[in-house]
């Protein structure tokens, strides 16, 4: 065993995974690496790419035991195109797959019945939510998950640590040469961004889509150069799952209380003038904190630099509002958020690199003035865990949180004091998926605790007049409020082992019992 | 008295259902909850305690907590036991 930067015991060598190179600090470890490289391909004049269904584009490559098969999440909860590959797998007989799927949703349950009969038997996700992640945490795999980053799975692929032999693209729309874009056809979903990586570096890729057009298809998000076949399917997802309508704003009081105290943090810090940079997500008091900060900015005139993220409808009004100048787009939300980036040429489509690799020469993310985040806990050290819920089982994962956390220049974890009746402040999170050294703000409903590192920043909420605690005196009124929790038990077989977006181990999930 | 139910299952409530037992089977109590493991025993011990307070003897209480806090649990559990009474 060997502790790392956040205290966190981890095995040396975890079986399945092999050795671990132990988190070291949020950038203190260099690459010393060189990127890898895909084979070099020719295409003559007269050749097709268009093949006859999923088997035929096995049989072609040809698929074998064995092999990596990478997929992109922008489909989400609406993806018609891992199950129909992964069926056609169990279909021919072939076993020993891995899935490097970049986010796992409920959709993905039959991924459970392929994990039991051995035709996947190894993951490398992002975030993984609903019958999969509870099956992995039971223990289903005799081989560990890897949870890595946005940035760090885009990382793996350009370094290396993640070779994938076939890349399964979704296409919203693609044409027979093989040029891909996601904002035209009946699947539409916006941005193509965490399928770039795997476009560029895999050794086959497949675009699967049920929306040919005549060649040359425009716009081009994945060209036909890295393309080596198309394969037109009755359906690739279910447009209902994809993209939600308006994404509206909580009405929950609580919540509204944390995103106005957020947004008035933001307003201490200073961060309210021309060249403002923002990232927040789609869910609870993150959508509200936009709300607020819009409200700020045009009170005071200014204008922001750019919205950063996952893309909602209401960062593309304030785009158009011209409260920002750019959208940085790797994922869009909703229906919104597809029309900007068809339409408007400051909506930016980017890669996951691009977005938050650590190891390029600059990804998005460190341009970032605030990002602000959820936490399912957080602990008195600032370490959040998004990954495993409190009962050990996995629920979630980093995404895009570690990256934004380590990039942007003021990083807001905003959180109910209480969940239900678990407290979110714990001594020691149960599973470390964002170092504290990379969170700056804690907002609760209680009041707002700062990182001791950032001591400047205290005294300028202080000045503000916001309810500054210390971060013990959160937990110590949740814990008046709700009692001490007890430990769950776990067991001692490691399921899961997170990566961080470097590619050092943050920490290890255990079987739940 | 008779069978009787306070409570909701909305997060951080809880459903406690009454039902009288014979004289002398004792208190009997059953618990589903979101946070077993964590607060399993907190749910149990503010339940008894507040029946004792209460001076029941014989009953069987079914709780079907979504992480309600103590002051919720005995407030439901006072309810159902006053609805229990006036239905008898």
């Amino acid at each position: 065993m060997m502790i790392n930067a956040i205290g966190r015991e981890i095995p040396e060598v975890v079986e399945g995974y092999g050795p671990v190179k132990s988190f070291a600090g949020a950038f203190a470890t260099p690459p010393g690496m060189q990127r890898q490289a895909p084979a070099v391909k020719a295409a003559r004049p007269g050749d097709s790419k268009l093949l006859d269904g999923l088997e035929e584009v096995f049989r072609r490559i040809p698929v074998r035991d064995g092999m990596t098969l990478s997929f992109h999440h922008h489909f989400r909860n609406g993806d018609g195109v891992v199950n129909q590959v992964l069926a056609t797998a169990a279909r021919l007989g072939i076993k020993n797959l891995k899935v490097a799927l970049s986010s796992v949703f409920p959709v993905h349950a039959p991924l459970v019945e392929h994990f039991k009969t051995g035709v996947v038997t190894a993951l490398d996700t992002n975030y993984m939510s609903g019958p999969v992640a509870e099956a992995v945490s039971r223990g289903v795999l005799a081989q560990p998950v890897v949870l890595r980053t946005h940035g760090g799975r885009a990382r793996a692929i350009e370094c290396g640590q993640l070779k994938i032999d076939v890349a399964f693209i979704a296409a919203p729309a693609a044409d027979p040469c093989g040029n891909i874009n996601g904002v035209t056809g009946p699947t539409a979903c916006g941005s193509l961004g965490y399928a770039f990586p795997d476009a560029e570096y895999a050794d086959h890729v497949v675009a699967v889509t049920d929306h040919l057009e005549a060649y040359p298809l425009s716009p081009v998000s994945i060209p036909q150069t890295r393309v080596d076949y198309v394969v037109k399917i009755e359906r690739i997802g279910d447009p209902k799952g994809i993209v939600s309508g308006t994404t509206r704003i909580t009405k929950d009081p609580v919540q509204l209380k944390i995103a106005d105290t957020a947004a008035k943090v933001i307003e201490a810090a200073g961060l309210i003038r021309d060249g403002f940079s923002f990232q927040t997500g789609a869910g609870g008091a993150s959508l509200a904190v936009a709300h607020f900060v819009r409200q700020m900015m045009k009170k005071a005139r200014i204008t922001g630099s750019f919205a950063l993220g996952g893309i909602t409808g209401h960062l593309v009004e304030m785009l158009e509002e011209g409260l920002f100048k750019k959208i940085i787009d790797v994922q869009g939300f909703d229906l919104e958020a597809v029309r900007s980036i068809a339409s408007n040429p400051n909506h930016l489509e980017v890669s996951a690199g691009f977005y938050a690799s650590p190891f390029n020469a600059g990804c998005a993310v460190n341009q970032l003035d605030c990002v602000i985040l959820g936490a399912t806990e957080i602990d008195t050290d600032f370490n959040v865990n998004v990954v495993t819920g409190s009962d050990g089982v996995i629920m979630g994962g980093s995404g895009g949180h570690s990256d934004a956390a380590a990039g942007a220049g003021l990083t807001i974890v905003v959180a109910n004091l209480l969940r239900g009746r678990l407290p979110i402040i714990m001594d020691k999170v149960l599973t470390a998926t964002t170092p504290g050294e990379t969170i700056d703000v804690l907002v609760t409903e209680w009041g707002v605790a700062v990182n001791p590192r950032r001591a400047e920043l205290r005294e300028q909420l202080l000045a503000a007049g916001l309810p500054v605690k210390e971060i013990g005196e959160l937990k110590a009124i949740a814990e008046k409020m709700a009692g001490k929790p007890k430990e769950v038990p776990l067991g001692s077989r490691i399921v899961a082992v997170v990566e961080y977006r470097d590619g050092t181990v943050l920490d290890v999930v255990r079987q739940a019992k | 008295m008779k069978t009787a139910q306070a409570g909701t299952l909305e997060s951080s409530d809880i459903m406690i259902t009454l039902s009288p037992q014979e004289p002398g089977d004792g208190v009997k109590i059953d618990i589903d909850s979101n946070v077993l493991h964590q607060y399993g025993e907190a749910i149990q011990a503010v339940i008894a305690s507040t029946l004792a307070e209460a001076g029941v003897k014989d009953v069987w209480v079914k709780a079907v907590d979504r992480g309600a806090l103590d002051y919720t649990i005995k407030a439901r559990l006072l309810t159902a036991l006053d609805r229990a009474r006036r239905a008898a």
